[in-house]
Protein backbone atom coordinates (compact mmCIF):
# COMPACT_ATOMS: atom_id res chain seq x y z
CA UNK A 1 0.00 0.00 0.00
CA UNK A 2 1.07 3.33 -0.53
CA UNK A 3 1.58 5.83 2.08
CA UNK A 4 -0.30 9.46 1.79
CA UNK A 5 2.27 11.26 0.29
CA UNK A 6 3.22 8.65 -1.95
CA UNK A 7 -0.27 9.23 -3.36
CA UNK A 8 -0.76 12.87 -3.06
CA UNK A 9 2.86 12.90 -5.65
CA UNK A 10 0.97 10.25 -8.19
CA UNK A 11 -2.33 12.44 -7.77
CA UNK A 12 -1.03 15.97 -8.36
CA UNK A 13 1.25 14.56 -10.95
CA UNK A 14 -1.77 13.49 -12.68
CA UNK A 15 -3.53 17.10 -11.82
CA UNK A 16 -0.68 18.64 -13.06
CA UNK A 17 -1.54 17.32 -16.36
CA UNK A 18 -4.77 17.94 -16.83
CA UNK A 19 -5.02 21.33 -15.23
CA UNK A 20 -3.04 23.86 -16.75
CA UNK A 21 -4.36 26.64 -13.54
CA UNK A 22 -2.43 24.45 -10.95
CA UNK A 23 1.01 24.65 -9.69
CA UNK A 24 2.82 22.75 -7.30
CA UNK A 25 5.21 25.19 -5.17
CA UNK A 26 7.82 22.54 -2.89
CA UNK A 27 10.77 23.41 -0.98
CA UNK A 28 13.23 20.59 -1.45
CA UNK A 29 10.80 18.12 0.71
CA UNK A 30 9.16 15.74 -1.75
CA UNK A 31 11.39 17.31 -4.69
CA UNK A 32 12.71 13.72 -6.02
CA UNK A 33 8.77 12.30 -6.44
CA UNK A 34 8.43 15.00 -8.60
CA UNK A 35 10.93 15.15 -10.79
CA UNK A 36 8.52 13.84 -13.65
CA UNK A 37 6.20 16.55 -13.30
CA UNK A 38 8.75 19.20 -13.14
CA UNK A 39 10.22 18.06 -16.32
CA UNK A 40 6.92 18.17 -18.69
CA UNK A 41 5.90 20.94 -16.71
CA UNK A 42 8.76 23.58 -15.72
CA UNK A 43 6.65 26.43 -14.86
CA UNK A 44 4.41 24.69 -12.63
CA UNK A 45 6.27 22.63 -10.73
CA UNK A 46 8.22 25.18 -8.63
CA UNK A 47 11.05 24.22 -6.38
CA UNK A 48 12.37 27.51 -4.56
CA UNK A 49 14.80 25.36 -1.68
CA UNK A 50 15.14 25.28 1.78
CA UNK A 51 12.66 28.84 2.08
CA UNK A 52 9.73 27.94 3.65
CA UNK A 53 8.39 32.15 3.86
CA UNK A 54 9.28 31.93 0.08
CA UNK A 55 7.23 28.90 -0.35
CA UNK A 56 3.78 30.32 0.40
CA UNK A 57 4.48 34.04 -0.68
CA UNK A 58 4.79 32.02 -4.16
CA UNK A 59 2.03 30.44 -3.37
CA UNK A 60 0.13 33.74 -2.46
CA UNK A 61 1.66 35.30 -5.73
CA UNK A 62 0.69 32.90 -8.40
CA UNK A 63 -2.66 33.28 -6.45
CA UNK A 64 -3.01 36.77 -7.04
CA UNK A 65 -2.16 35.92 -10.92
CA UNK A 66 -5.34 33.79 -10.93
CA UNK A 67 -3.37 30.34 -10.34
CA UNK A 68 -4.33 27.55 -8.06
CA UNK A 69 -1.24 26.57 -6.09
CA UNK A 70 -0.58 23.78 -3.91
CA UNK A 71 1.67 24.29 -1.23
CA UNK A 72 4.26 21.44 -0.09
CA UNK A 73 6.30 20.78 2.90
CA UNK A 74 6.34 18.83 6.38
CA UNK A 75 4.08 20.45 8.62
CA UNK A 76 6.25 22.16 11.45
CA UNK A 77 7.77 23.81 8.16
CA UNK A 78 4.52 24.38 6.22
CA UNK A 79 2.52 26.11 9.26
CA UNK A 80 4.38 26.62 11.91
CA UNK A 81 7.32 28.50 10.35
CA UNK A 82 5.99 30.59 8.14
CA UNK A 83 2.73 30.95 10.07
CA UNK A 84 2.65 34.90 9.46
CA UNK A 85 3.00 34.33 5.85
CA UNK A 86 -0.24 31.78 6.05
CA UNK A 87 -2.21 34.29 7.62
CA UNK A 88 -1.23 37.66 5.40
CA UNK A 89 0.01 36.02 1.89
CA UNK A 90 -3.69 34.02 1.91
CA UNK A 91 -5.96 35.34 4.16
CA UNK A 92 -5.29 38.70 4.39
CA UNK A 93 -4.63 39.01 0.50
CA UNK A 94 -8.03 37.21 0.53
CA UNK A 95 -6.75 34.46 -2.26
CA UNK A 96 -7.35 30.75 -2.12
CA UNK A 97 -4.68 28.08 -1.95
CA UNK A 98 -3.84 24.37 -0.77
CA UNK A 99 -1.46 23.82 2.16
CA UNK A 100 -0.33 20.01 1.98
CA UNK A 101 1.77 18.70 4.94
CA UNK A 102 3.64 15.46 5.71
CA UNK A 103 4.91 14.83 8.75
CA UNK A 104 2.41 15.00 10.85
CA UNK A 105 2.48 15.03 15.20
CA UNK A 106 5.13 12.20 14.65
CA UNK A 107 5.14 10.38 11.51
CA UNK A 108 9.18 10.44 12.41
CA UNK A 109 9.47 10.13 15.68
CA UNK A 110 13.39 9.19 15.78
CA UNK A 111 13.91 12.68 14.18
CA UNK A 112 12.59 14.21 17.17
CA UNK A 113 10.61 17.41 18.42
CA UNK A 114 11.77 19.28 15.24
CA UNK A 115 10.14 17.63 12.74
CA UNK A 116 6.77 17.04 14.90
CA UNK A 117 3.92 19.40 14.59
CA UNK A 118 1.12 18.48 16.83
CA UNK A 119 0.02 22.02 17.22
CA UNK A 120 -0.50 22.58 13.10
CA UNK A 121 -4.49 22.36 13.23
CA UNK A 122 -5.06 24.44 16.42
CA UNK A 123 -3.08 27.17 14.95
CA UNK A 124 -4.87 27.30 11.39
CA UNK A 125 -7.92 27.00 13.97
CA UNK A 126 -7.22 30.76 14.70
CA UNK A 127 -7.67 32.04 11.19
CA UNK A 128 -10.37 32.49 8.98
CA UNK A 129 -12.45 30.49 5.71
CA UNK A 130 -9.80 27.44 5.87
CA UNK A 131 -10.99 24.41 5.02
CA UNK A 132 -9.45 21.50 7.10
CA UNK A 133 -8.91 18.02 5.87
CA UNK A 134 -7.22 15.07 8.12
CA UNK A 135 -7.60 11.79 5.65
CA UNK A 136 -7.22 8.80 7.31
CA UNK A 137 -6.30 6.58 4.24
CA UNK A 138 -4.54 7.63 1.02
CA UNK A 139 -7.83 6.72 -0.61
CA UNK A 140 -9.06 9.64 1.12
CA UNK A 141 -6.28 11.93 0.55
CA UNK A 142 -6.30 11.47 -3.27
CA UNK A 143 -10.47 12.31 -3.62
CA UNK A 144 -9.49 15.09 -0.94
CA UNK A 145 -6.49 16.47 -2.75
CA UNK A 146 -8.71 16.48 -5.72
CA UNK A 147 -11.91 18.45 -4.31
CA UNK A 148 -9.28 21.08 -2.75
CA UNK A 149 -7.53 21.61 -6.33
CA UNK A 150 -10.41 22.24 -8.07
CA UNK A 151 -11.63 24.85 -5.25
CA UNK A 152 -11.20 28.55 -5.60
CA UNK A 153 -11.07 28.40 -1.47
CA UNK A 154 -8.07 28.20 1.42
CA UNK A 155 -7.38 24.31 2.37
CA UNK A 156 -4.91 22.45 4.37
CA UNK A 157 -4.61 18.79 4.24
CA UNK A 158 -2.72 16.86 6.52
CA UNK A 159 -0.97 13.82 5.52
CA UNK A 160 0.50 11.20 7.41
CA UNK A 161 2.19 7.89 7.32
CA UNK A 162 -0.36 6.83 9.95
CA UNK A 163 -3.62 5.04 8.23
CA UNK A 164 -6.68 3.33 9.08
CA UNK A 165 -6.73 -0.39 7.06
CA UNK A 166 -10.05 0.59 5.12
CA UNK A 167 -10.87 4.02 3.20
CA UNK A 168 -14.51 5.69 4.45
CA UNK A 169 -16.38 7.84 1.60
CA UNK A 170 -15.36 11.77 2.37
CA UNK A 171 -15.95 15.07 1.28
CA UNK A 172 -19.21 16.21 3.23
CA UNK A 173 -19.36 15.92 7.13
CA UNK A 174 -19.10 13.64 10.16
CA UNK A 175 -20.00 10.33 9.08
CA UNK A 176 -21.36 7.44 11.66
CA UNK A 177 -19.72 4.26 11.82
CA UNK A 178 -21.32 2.57 15.01
CA UNK A 179 -24.21 3.42 16.54
CA UNK A 180 -24.39 3.17 20.68
CA UNK A 181 -26.43 4.38 23.69
CA UNK A 182 -23.07 5.26 25.59
CA UNK A 183 -20.56 8.11 24.56
CA UNK A 184 -20.36 9.75 21.36
CA UNK A 185 -16.72 9.31 20.13
CA UNK A 186 -15.36 11.22 17.04
CA UNK A 187 -12.34 9.75 15.71
CA UNK A 188 -10.50 12.09 13.41
CA UNK A 189 -8.35 10.42 10.70
CA UNK A 190 -6.26 7.88 11.10
CA UNK A 191 -7.34 7.97 14.77
CA UNK A 192 -10.57 5.80 13.43
CA UNK A 193 -9.02 2.25 13.57
CA UNK A 194 -7.72 3.05 17.09
CA UNK A 195 -10.99 4.24 18.52
CA UNK A 196 -12.86 1.00 17.22
CA UNK A 197 -10.84 -1.05 18.86
CA UNK A 198 -11.14 0.63 21.67
CA UNK A 199 -14.74 0.71 21.94
CA UNK A 200 -15.32 -2.78 20.56
CA UNK A 201 -17.94 -4.76 22.97
CA UNK A 202 -18.89 -1.08 24.50
CA UNK A 203 -21.95 0.90 23.92
CA UNK A 204 -20.21 3.92 22.47
CA UNK A 205 -21.47 5.41 19.16
CA UNK A 206 -18.56 6.20 16.88
CA UNK A 207 -18.50 8.95 14.31
CA UNK A 208 -15.40 9.54 12.00
CA UNK A 209 -14.23 12.95 10.67
CA UNK A 210 -12.05 13.19 7.62
CA UNK A 211 -12.75 16.68 7.55
CA UNK A 212 -12.31 18.60 11.01
CA UNK A 213 -13.22 22.37 9.83
CA UNK A 214 -15.72 23.42 9.26
CA UNK A 215 -16.61 21.00 12.27
CA UNK A 216 -19.47 19.23 11.71
CA UNK A 217 -21.34 20.46 14.75
CA UNK A 218 -25.20 19.16 13.16
CA UNK A 219 -23.46 15.90 12.90
CA UNK A 220 -22.42 16.03 16.79
CA UNK A 221 -25.86 17.59 17.84
CA UNK A 222 -27.84 14.56 15.55
CA UNK A 223 -25.67 11.73 17.06
CA UNK A 224 -25.99 12.93 20.86
CA UNK A 225 -29.99 13.77 20.59
CA UNK A 226 -33.04 12.05 22.85
CA UNK A 227 -29.68 11.54 25.86
CA UNK A 228 -30.12 12.95 28.96
CA UNK A 229 -26.57 14.47 28.81
CA UNK A 230 -24.47 14.45 25.83
CA UNK A 231 -21.25 12.84 26.50
CA UNK A 232 -18.80 13.44 23.35
CA UNK A 233 -15.42 12.03 22.99
CA UNK A 234 -12.81 13.68 20.61
CA UNK A 235 -10.04 11.57 19.72
CA UNK A 236 -7.64 13.86 17.34
CA UNK A 237 -4.16 12.53 15.95
CA UNK A 238 -2.71 16.06 16.81
CA UNK A 239 -2.81 18.68 20.15
CA UNK A 240 -5.56 17.68 22.41
CA UNK A 241 -8.18 19.74 22.95
CA UNK A 242 -8.06 21.65 19.30
CA UNK A 243 -11.75 21.04 18.60
CA UNK A 244 -13.34 20.79 22.06
CA UNK A 245 -14.50 24.48 21.62
CA UNK A 246 -16.10 23.54 18.69
CA UNK A 247 -17.92 20.67 20.71
CA UNK A 248 -18.62 22.84 23.07
CA UNK A 249 -20.36 25.35 21.15
CA UNK A 250 -22.20 22.40 19.05
CA UNK A 251 -23.44 21.66 21.96
CA UNK A 252 -24.10 24.89 23.43
CA UNK A 253 -27.83 24.50 24.55
CA UNK A 254 -28.05 21.25 25.68
CA UNK A 255 -26.33 19.42 28.87
CA UNK A 256 -23.07 18.15 28.07
CA UNK A 257 -19.60 16.99 28.74
CA UNK A 258 -16.70 16.60 26.49
CA UNK A 259 -13.49 14.79 26.93
CA UNK A 260 -10.75 15.95 24.23
CA UNK A 261 -8.32 13.58 23.82
CA UNK A 262 -5.26 13.84 21.36
CA UNK A 263 -1.34 14.60 21.78
CA UNK A 264 -0.34 16.70 25.12
CA UNK A 265 2.08 19.60 24.92
CA UNK A 266 4.91 18.27 26.88
CA UNK A 267 7.78 17.24 25.31
CA UNK A 268 7.97 13.22 25.59
CA UNK A 269 12.03 13.96 24.40
CA UNK A 270 11.75 10.37 23.43
CA UNK A 271 12.55 9.18 19.42
CA UNK A 272 11.67 5.82 18.41
CA UNK A 273 8.29 4.55 16.45
CA UNK A 274 5.06 6.19 15.74
CA UNK A 275 3.49 2.93 17.61
CA UNK A 276 5.69 3.73 20.79
CA UNK A 277 4.22 7.04 20.53
CA UNK A 278 0.87 6.94 20.34
CA UNK A 279 0.90 4.38 23.60
CA UNK A 280 3.30 7.00 25.42
CA UNK A 281 0.38 9.33 24.83
CA UNK A 282 -2.65 6.64 25.96
CA UNK A 283 -3.66 7.11 21.89
CA UNK A 284 -3.51 2.86 21.41
CA UNK A 285 -6.93 1.58 21.97
CA UNK A 286 -5.56 0.01 25.19
CA UNK A 287 -5.49 3.88 26.73
CA UNK A 288 -8.18 5.17 24.72
CA UNK A 289 -10.52 2.08 25.84
CA UNK A 290 -9.60 3.26 29.85
CA UNK A 291 -10.24 6.75 29.08
CA UNK A 292 -13.46 6.29 27.35
CA UNK A 293 -14.32 4.34 29.80
CA UNK A 294 -13.40 6.42 32.78
CA UNK A 295 -15.09 9.49 31.03
CA UNK A 296 -18.46 7.49 30.72
CA UNK A 297 -18.66 5.98 34.28
CA UNK A 298 -18.01 9.30 35.68
CA UNK B 1 -16.40 48.41 -6.76
CA UNK B 2 -15.80 51.49 -9.69
CA UNK B 3 -13.90 53.89 -10.02
CA UNK B 4 -13.92 57.60 -11.39
CA UNK B 5 -11.57 59.59 -13.49
CA UNK B 6 -10.48 62.64 -11.36
CA UNK B 7 -8.10 63.63 -13.53
CA UNK B 8 -5.03 61.94 -15.00
CA UNK B 9 -3.63 65.43 -15.99
CA UNK B 10 -2.84 66.14 -12.30
CA UNK B 11 0.90 67.10 -12.55
CA UNK B 12 3.55 65.73 -9.84
CA UNK B 13 3.17 69.38 -8.24
CA UNK B 14 -0.51 68.50 -7.13
CA UNK B 15 0.31 65.55 -5.37
CA UNK B 16 1.54 67.28 -3.14
CA UNK B 17 -1.72 69.12 -2.34
CA UNK B 18 -3.49 65.85 -2.52
CA UNK B 19 -0.79 64.02 0.08
CA UNK B 20 -1.46 67.43 2.60
CA UNK B 21 -5.34 66.35 1.79
CA UNK B 22 -4.50 63.17 4.38
CA UNK B 23 -3.43 63.81 8.20
CA UNK B 24 -3.39 61.57 11.39
CA UNK B 25 -0.19 59.69 10.08
CA UNK B 26 2.55 62.02 10.44
CA UNK B 27 4.55 59.54 12.74
CA UNK B 28 4.80 57.96 9.32
CA UNK B 29 5.18 61.29 7.43
CA UNK B 30 9.19 60.87 6.28
CA UNK B 31 8.17 57.32 5.36
CA UNK B 32 5.59 58.59 3.26
CA UNK B 33 7.87 61.39 1.60
CA UNK B 34 10.78 58.89 0.57
CA UNK B 35 8.82 57.14 -1.73
CA UNK B 36 6.84 60.44 -3.77
CA UNK B 37 9.26 60.91 -6.13
CA UNK B 38 9.87 57.40 -7.26
CA UNK B 39 6.11 56.46 -6.94
CA UNK B 40 5.66 59.14 -9.32
CA UNK B 41 7.98 58.94 -11.93
CA UNK B 42 6.67 54.79 -11.88
CA UNK B 43 2.78 55.62 -12.61
CA UNK B 44 3.61 58.58 -14.31
CA UNK B 45 6.17 57.36 -17.26
CA UNK B 46 6.92 53.40 -16.60
CA UNK B 47 3.81 51.01 -15.02
CA UNK B 48 1.36 50.42 -18.27
CA UNK B 49 -1.37 50.58 -15.97
CA UNK B 50 -4.72 52.70 -15.57
CA UNK B 51 -7.92 52.78 -13.77
CA UNK B 52 -9.42 51.35 -16.64
CA UNK B 53 -6.58 47.93 -16.68
CA UNK B 54 -6.51 48.12 -13.11
CA UNK B 55 -8.09 43.97 -13.40
CA UNK B 56 -6.73 43.29 -16.69
CA UNK B 57 -4.73 40.31 -16.82
CA UNK B 58 -2.00 41.95 -18.88
CA UNK B 59 -1.11 44.97 -16.70
CA UNK B 60 1.77 45.55 -15.02
CA UNK B 61 1.64 45.08 -11.54
CA UNK B 62 2.85 47.28 -8.41
CA UNK B 63 3.37 45.86 -4.81
CA UNK B 64 3.89 48.26 -2.28
CA UNK B 65 5.61 46.12 -0.03
CA UNK B 66 6.89 48.75 3.03
CA UNK B 67 3.36 49.23 3.86
CA UNK B 68 3.44 52.30 6.39
CA UNK B 69 3.43 55.75 4.85
CA UNK B 70 1.08 55.33 2.24
CA UNK B 71 0.28 59.05 1.72
CA UNK B 72 2.55 59.07 -1.55
CA UNK B 73 0.97 56.18 -2.77
CA UNK B 74 -2.66 57.27 -2.06
CA UNK B 75 -1.82 60.87 -3.31
CA UNK B 76 -0.55 59.16 -6.83
CA UNK B 77 -3.19 56.75 -7.17
CA UNK B 78 -5.60 59.77 -6.90
CA UNK B 79 -3.56 61.25 -9.20
CA UNK B 80 -3.95 59.07 -11.65
CA UNK B 81 -7.39 58.24 -11.14
CA UNK B 82 -7.86 54.94 -9.42
CA UNK B 83 -9.30 56.73 -6.41
CA UNK B 84 -11.66 59.44 -5.97
CA UNK B 85 -9.95 62.36 -4.29
CA UNK B 86 -12.96 62.50 -2.23
CA UNK B 87 -11.16 59.56 -0.10
CA UNK B 88 -8.32 61.02 0.80
CA UNK B 89 -9.71 63.43 3.94
CA UNK B 90 -10.93 60.61 5.77
CA UNK B 91 -7.63 58.46 5.41
CA UNK B 92 -7.79 56.00 8.60
CA UNK B 93 -10.86 56.53 10.05
CA UNK B 94 -12.89 53.78 10.02
CA UNK B 95 -15.17 54.20 7.16
CA UNK B 96 -12.43 55.13 5.06
CA UNK B 97 -10.96 52.14 2.51
CA UNK B 98 -7.73 54.09 2.61
CA UNK B 99 -5.80 52.94 6.35
CA UNK B 100 -2.51 53.73 7.07
CA UNK B 101 -1.78 50.23 6.06
CA UNK B 102 -3.12 49.48 2.28
CA UNK B 103 -5.89 47.08 1.88
CA UNK B 104 -6.10 45.46 -1.19
CA UNK B 105 -9.64 44.07 -1.28
CA UNK B 106 -10.53 47.70 -0.22
CA UNK B 107 -8.82 49.83 -2.73
CA UNK B 108 -8.67 50.20 -6.39
CA UNK B 109 -5.48 49.53 -8.19
CA UNK B 110 -3.54 48.38 -5.15
CA UNK B 111 -2.26 44.71 -5.68
CA UNK B 112 -1.46 43.70 -1.97
CA UNK B 113 -2.13 44.67 1.34
CA UNK B 114 0.86 45.09 3.05
CA UNK B 115 2.15 46.95 6.50
CA UNK B 116 4.11 43.79 7.87
CA UNK B 117 7.17 43.54 6.58
CA UNK B 118 9.16 41.47 4.14
CA UNK B 119 5.40 39.57 2.25
CA UNK B 120 5.63 42.08 -0.87
CA UNK B 121 9.08 40.62 -2.34
CA UNK B 122 8.02 37.35 -2.07
CA UNK B 123 5.24 37.69 -3.26
CA UNK B 124 6.26 39.75 -6.26
CA UNK B 125 8.37 36.27 -6.81
CA UNK B 126 5.02 34.18 -6.92
CA UNK B 127 3.53 37.06 -9.44
CA UNK B 128 6.52 36.91 -11.76
CA UNK B 129 6.54 32.98 -12.01
CA UNK B 130 2.32 33.02 -12.42
CA UNK B 131 2.28 35.31 -15.13
CA UNK B 132 5.38 33.11 -16.59
CA UNK B 133 3.31 30.11 -16.03
CA UNK B 134 0.46 31.51 -18.18
CA UNK B 135 3.11 32.95 -20.89
CA UNK B 136 1.80 36.07 -19.92
CA UNK B 137 5.49 37.71 -21.04
CA UNK B 138 4.34 41.32 -21.60
CA UNK B 139 3.39 42.28 -17.65
CA UNK B 140 6.42 43.59 -15.60
CA UNK B 141 6.45 42.93 -11.88
CA UNK B 142 7.16 45.88 -9.39
CA UNK B 143 8.26 45.89 -5.57
CA UNK B 144 8.72 48.87 -3.52
CA UNK B 145 10.58 48.04 -0.27
CA UNK B 146 12.80 50.09 2.43
CA UNK B 147 16.05 49.43 3.27
CA UNK B 148 15.13 48.95 6.73
CA UNK B 149 12.50 46.37 5.36
CA UNK B 150 15.44 44.40 3.89
CA UNK B 151 16.56 43.51 7.13
CA UNK B 152 14.02 40.80 7.11
CA UNK B 153 14.74 37.33 6.24
CA UNK B 154 11.84 36.74 3.99
CA UNK B 155 13.27 39.19 1.05
CA UNK B 156 16.93 37.45 1.16
CA UNK B 157 14.95 34.18 0.67
CA UNK B 158 13.42 35.78 -2.18
CA UNK B 159 16.12 37.51 -3.76
CA UNK B 160 18.27 34.70 -3.40
CA UNK B 161 15.87 32.70 -5.50
CA UNK B 162 14.67 35.21 -7.69
CA UNK B 163 18.74 36.13 -9.52
CA UNK B 164 19.68 32.21 -10.26
CA UNK B 165 15.79 31.81 -11.67
CA UNK B 166 16.11 34.72 -14.13
CA UNK B 167 13.18 36.92 -13.20
CA UNK B 168 13.29 39.40 -15.90
CA UNK B 169 10.14 40.46 -15.17
CA UNK B 170 10.85 41.43 -11.32
CA UNK B 171 11.92 44.35 -10.40
CA UNK B 172 12.76 45.81 -7.02
CA UNK B 173 12.87 49.39 -6.30
CA UNK B 174 14.70 49.83 -2.80
CA UNK B 175 14.21 53.69 -0.99
CA UNK B 176 16.80 53.76 1.25
CA UNK B 177 16.68 56.48 3.76
CA UNK B 178 19.22 55.00 6.05
CA UNK B 179 16.95 53.77 8.51
CA UNK B 180 18.48 50.29 8.44
CA UNK B 181 20.20 49.18 11.77
CA UNK B 182 22.67 48.56 11.51
CA UNK B 183 22.80 49.34 7.61
CA UNK B 184 24.17 47.44 5.10
CA UNK B 185 28.17 48.04 4.91
CA UNK B 186 28.86 47.59 1.02
CA UNK B 187 25.83 49.30 -0.37
CA UNK B 188 22.09 47.66 -0.91
CA UNK B 189 22.83 47.14 -4.42
CA UNK B 190 25.63 44.75 -3.80
CA UNK B 191 23.17 42.12 -2.43
CA UNK B 192 21.30 41.84 -5.24
CA UNK B 193 23.83 41.81 -7.75
CA UNK B 194 25.65 39.38 -5.67
CA UNK B 195 22.61 36.89 -6.97
CA UNK B 196 22.77 37.50 -10.33
CA UNK B 197 20.36 40.47 -10.40
CA UNK B 198 21.03 43.63 -12.34
CA UNK B 199 21.46 46.76 -9.96
CA UNK B 200 21.30 50.22 -9.42
CA UNK B 201 21.42 52.98 -7.20
CA UNK B 202 20.66 56.28 -8.07
CA UNK B 203 19.23 59.87 -6.51
CA UNK B 204 15.78 59.41 -5.42
CA UNK B 205 14.92 62.61 -5.79
CA UNK B 206 16.10 62.86 -9.17
CA UNK B 207 13.39 62.12 -12.13
CA UNK B 208 15.25 61.30 -15.01
CA UNK B 209 18.44 59.24 -13.09
CA UNK B 210 14.78 57.01 -11.50
CA UNK B 211 13.00 57.07 -15.49
CA UNK B 212 16.60 55.77 -16.74
CA UNK B 213 17.46 53.42 -13.78
CA UNK B 214 13.34 52.19 -14.46
CA UNK B 215 13.70 51.64 -17.69
CA UNK B 216 17.39 50.31 -18.41
CA UNK B 217 17.57 46.91 -20.24
CA UNK B 218 18.61 43.84 -17.88
CA UNK B 219 18.01 40.96 -20.43
CA UNK B 220 17.91 37.30 -18.29
CA UNK B 221 18.01 38.80 -14.82
CA UNK B 222 15.93 40.61 -12.47
CA UNK B 223 16.10 44.30 -11.75
CA UNK B 224 16.69 46.07 -8.56
CA UNK B 225 16.76 49.95 -8.69
CA UNK B 226 18.10 51.40 -5.04
CA UNK B 227 16.71 54.90 -4.74
CA UNK B 228 19.06 57.02 -2.08
CA UNK B 229 16.89 60.02 -0.28
CA UNK B 230 17.87 61.84 2.41
CA UNK B 231 18.40 59.88 5.99
CA UNK B 232 15.48 59.32 7.79
CA UNK B 233 16.98 61.34 10.95
CA UNK B 234 18.84 63.95 9.40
Amino acid sequence: MDTMRDRFISTTTRLLDEDPRLALVLAEISRDGFDQAARRHPDRVINVGIREQLLVGVGGGLALTGMRPLMHTFASFLVERPFEQVKLDLGHQGVGGVLVSAGGSYDWPAGGFTHMAPGDVALMDTLDGWTVHVPGHPDEAEALLRAAAAGEDRVYVRLSVQSNAAAMQVGGGFTPVRAGRGPVVVAVGPMLDGVLAATEGTDAAVLYAATVRPFDGAALRAATAGRRTADVVLVEPYLEGTSTAAANDALADVPHRVLGLGVPRRELRRYGTTAEHLAAHGLDPRGLRRRIEAFAGR
Amino acid sequence: MTTTQTGSAAGFRDVGRLMALMTGDEKHGPAATSTLDALWVLYDRVLRVSPHTADSPGRDRFLLSKGHGPMAYYAVLAAKGFVPEGWLPGFGSYDSPLGHHPDRTLVPGVEIGSGSLGHGLPLAVGTALGLRAQGLTGPRVWVLIGDAELDEGSNHEALAYAGPEGLESLHTLVIDNSSATPGWPGGIASRFAAAGWSADTVDGRDHEALYRAFTAPHPGRPRAVVARVEPKNA
